[in-house]
C-alpha cells in the first residue's frame, strides 16, 4: 500500500492525496472528547448529572411544579457548569499534553483544527440537551402536572439552546486565549462573580453594567417571556465582550503561537 | 509499501533559515538539503537548534527568515501531509491518558486511514496487543519512541523527519530502528534524524551536518568528514625525530607512544630517512573518528563550557 511513492527528481505524487476534510477533522476531535479517562468521566458526568438533578426535582417538587420546562431547565445550571470544561479541555490540551505537536503537524491549517474543535465541542453540546429533553419528556410522561406540557414554544428552546451555546463558545473562547486548562477554567468560573461584585460596588455605572456583565444580561435567558429589543442589544453587547473578543484573541493567538 | 525508485532527488531543502527568539539566535543561516534514499544525520549538542529547526521544517514555529521546501512544496501546501511526511518530533508528547493504539488511532482517522494499518504498525513497531491498550503515561521512553515511529511510519510517507528517535530505546532497539531507517532510505525514502550522541548516527546516516550554537559547523558524506589528515608515526629514538621534524618545520604533537603530525606520512618518511633515524610505525592518522571532530567542532560553539570534554 503505497501512496506516495517517490517520482523522478525528487517530487512527491499527491495524485490521490486529498486535503484531509473538515468532517474527518470533527470526528477524530469527538472522539478526543471522550478517548482519555478524564473526558470519558467527563462525558459520563455530564450524562449523570443531567439524569440526577431531574430525577431529584421529580421526587421533591410539587406536582404542579413538574412541567416539561421545568424538568429541562432544571439542567442548564449543572451543565452550563459542565459543558463549556468540555471544550476547554479539548483545546488546552494540545497544549498541557503538547498533542499539538501531532496535530498541527498532521494538519498544518490550525484554523481548521480550531473549527472543528468548535463543531465537536457544540455537538456535544447539543448531545447533552438532546440528553435533557429526552429524560425530561420521560419525567413529564410519567408524572408530570395536568399543565406540563403547556406554555411551551420554540423560542423556550431557542434561549436554553443559546445558553448553552455561549457556555461552550466562552470556554472555547478561554481555553484558546490562555491555551492552558488550569488558567481557563478558573477564568470560567470566577470571572462572572469577579464582575458581579465589581458591579454591586460600583453603583454610579449601574446603568452600564447590563450592557457589560453577562451574567446580568443573560437573566432574561432564564426566565419565560420573550426578550426585549434592549435586552437582545445588552445581551449581544455583553457577548461581543465576553465571547466574541476573547475568542478572536484565542484564535489569534493559536494562528501565530509556536507549537512545541 | 510500495517499490520506490531511488532517485537522488531533492526532498527536504533548507535555505538560509534562521530563528531569533529576542536577542537570542536559537537558528543562524541554516542551510542543507536530504536526498532521496539517504539517511541525514543531523547532529549537535542539547540546544544546539535541531529541534527548533525540524519544527520549522513542518511550520509548527515559524521562520525569521529563510524557507523550507518539501519536494518543491511548502508544508502547508501539502495535501494530508502525513501521507507525505512522518513526523516525530517529541516522543512523549503524548496525551497520558491515551492508549498507545488509541494515539495510532487518531493519526490514522485524521489521515484517512483503515484501522487495520494501526495494526500492522504496531506490529512493525513490535509494541503487543497488551501494550497497546496500556496507556502512554506508563510507557517507557523506549516504548514511546516506538510508538512515535510506528506514528510517523503510519500514512506510508516518503520522507521521515525524526527528533532524537533512538532517545531511550536500548541497544537492542537502537539496532532494530537502525535497520528499519537503512532499508527504509533503501526503498527509496529520505530520512532525517537528529541526535546529540555521535554514535547513534555514525553508523546509520549516508550524510551528516554537524550544528552548534545555531550554526551548521560542517556537512557532507560521512567518507568526506571522516577524512583526517596528517600521520601518526613511531620510533625508538622518539626525541631525536621530534628534533629532526622541529628542524625540517613539521609540527608534531606525541600521542601515545608516538607522535602524530599534520603532516602527511609521506613528508614524514623522508625527514626520518635524511635524519638517519629507524621508524619503528608510521601509517595516516585514523583520527580518533567522528567522536573528536564532534567534540571539536561542538566544543567551541557549546553553550555551557562542560568540564573535561574540551577536545
Amino acid at each position: 500500500m503505497s501512496t506516495s511513492t517517490l517520482a523522478a527528481g525528487g517530487t512527491l505524487d499527491f495524485t490521490g492525496t486529498r486535503a484531509v476534510p473538515l468532517s474527518r477533522l470533527i470526528g477524530v476531535e469527538l472522539r478526543k472528547l471522550g478517548d482519555t479517562r478524564a473526558g470519558k468521566w467527563l462525558l459520563i458526568g455530564i450524562a449523570a448529572i443531567t439524569v440526577a438533578v431531574i430525577t431529584i426535582f421529580f421526587l421533591t417538587a410539587n406536582e404542579s411544579d413538574r412541567t416539561f420546562l421545568n424538568f429541562v431547565g432544571i439542567t442548564a445550571t449543572p451543565q452550563g457548569f459542565l459543558l463549556p470544561v468540555l471544550g476547554v479541555l479539548l483545546v488546552t490540551s494540545e497544549w498541557t499534553q503538547r498533542t499539538g505537536l501531532v496535530t498541527f503537524s498532521l494538519v498544518p491549517h490550525r484554523g481548521r483544527v480550531v473549527a472543528a474543535k468548535v463543531a465537536a465541542s457544540l455537538i456535544a453540546g447539543a448531545a447533552a440537551i438532546a440528553l435533557a429533553l429526552l429524560v425530561a419528556t420521560a419525567a413529564t410522561v410519567i408524572g408530570g402536572s395536568p399543565e406540563a406540557w403547556s406554555g411551551i414554544g420554540a423560542h423556550s428552546f431557542g434561549k436554553f439552546g443559546l445558553l448553552q451555546v455561549m457556555g461552550v463558545l466562552q470556554g472555547l473562547a478561554l481555553g484558546l486565549l490562555f491555551l492552558n486548562s488550569a488558567a481557563a477554567i478558573v477564568t470560567y468560573f470566577v470571572l462572572p462573580t469577579a464582575v458581579s461584585i465589581v458591579a454591586a460596588l460600583w453603583t454610579a455605572l449601574s446603568d452600564v453594567w447590563p450592557w457589560v456583565d453577562l451574567g446580568t444580561a443573560q437573566q432574561p435567558l432564564f426566565s419565560g417571556g420573550d426578550l426585549t429589543g434592549e435586552q437582545w442589544s445588552q445581551l449581544g453587547v455583553a457577548t461581543l465582550i465576553w465571547v466574541a473578543l476573547p475568542f478572536a484573541l484565542g484564535v489569534v493567538r493559536v494562528l501565530r503561537a509556536e507549537i512545541k | 509499501m510500495g517499490r520506490r525508485t531511488a532517485l537522488a532527488g531533492r526532498m527536504i531543502t533548507v535555505d538560509s533559515v534562521s530563528k531569533r527568539y529576542g536577542r537570542f539566535l536559537a537558528v543562524d543561516d541554516v542551510s542543507f538539503e536530504c536526498r532521496a534514499g539517504q539517511v541525514t544525520g543531523f547532529l549537535g549538542p542539547n540546544g544546539a537548534g535541531k529541534s527548533t529547526s525540524m519544527r520549522i521544517m513542518v511550520d509548527l514555529t515559524p521562520a525569521s527568515h529563510g524557507t523550507v521546501r518539501i519536494a518543491g512544496h511548502r508544508y502547508v501546501d501539502i495535501p494530508n501531509p502525513g501521507r507525505h511526511v512522518g513526523v516525530l518530533l517529541d516522543a512523549s508528547a503524548q496525551h497520558a491518558g491515551r492508549t498507545g493504539r488509541e494515539v495510532l488511532t487518531l493519526g490514522a482517522k485524521t489521515m484517512g486511514l483503515p484501522d487495520s494499518r494501526v495494526e500492522e504498525m504496531l506490529d512493525l513497531v513490535a509494541l503487543s496487543a497488551t501494550e497497546a491498550k496500556r496507556r502512554v503515561r506508563n510507557y517507557s521512553l523506549g516504548m514511546r519512541q516506538r510508538l512515535g515511529i510506528a506514528h510517523a511510519l503510519l500514512g506510508d510517507p516518503s520522507i521521515l523527519i525524526l527528533d532524537e528517535p533512538a532517545n531511550g530505546l536500548d541497544p537492542a532497539g537502537i539496532h532494530w530502528m537502525r535497520g528499519l531507517l537503512r532499508s527504509y532510505a533503501e526503498r527509496g525514502g529520505t530520512v532525517l534524524l537528529s541526535s546529540h550522541l555521535l554514535h547513534e548516527v555514525e553508523r546509520i546516516a549516508d550524510e551528516l551536518i554537524l550544528i552548534g550554537n545555531g550554526r551548521i559547523v560542517a556537512q557532507g558524506t560521512k567518507q568526506e568528514l571522516l577524512q583526517t589528515r596528517g600521520a601518526y608515526v613511531r620510533a625508538q629514538e622518539q626525541e631525536a625525530l621530534a628534533d629532526a621534524l622541529a628542524r625540517a618545520g613539521v609540527h608534531a604533537v606525541p600521542s601515545g607512544t608516538g607522535l602524530r603530525s599534520d603532516a602527511e606520512a609521506e613528508q614524514i618518511g623522508k625527514v626520518a630517512a635524511t635524519a638517519g633515524i629507524a621508524l619503528t610505525e608510521l601509517r595516516p592518522a585514523d583520527g580518533a573518528g567522528l567522536e573528536e571532530m564532534f567534540l571539536q567542532l561542538t566544543a567551541d560553539s557549546q553553550r555551557d563550557t562542560t568540564e573535561g570534554v574540551a577536545a
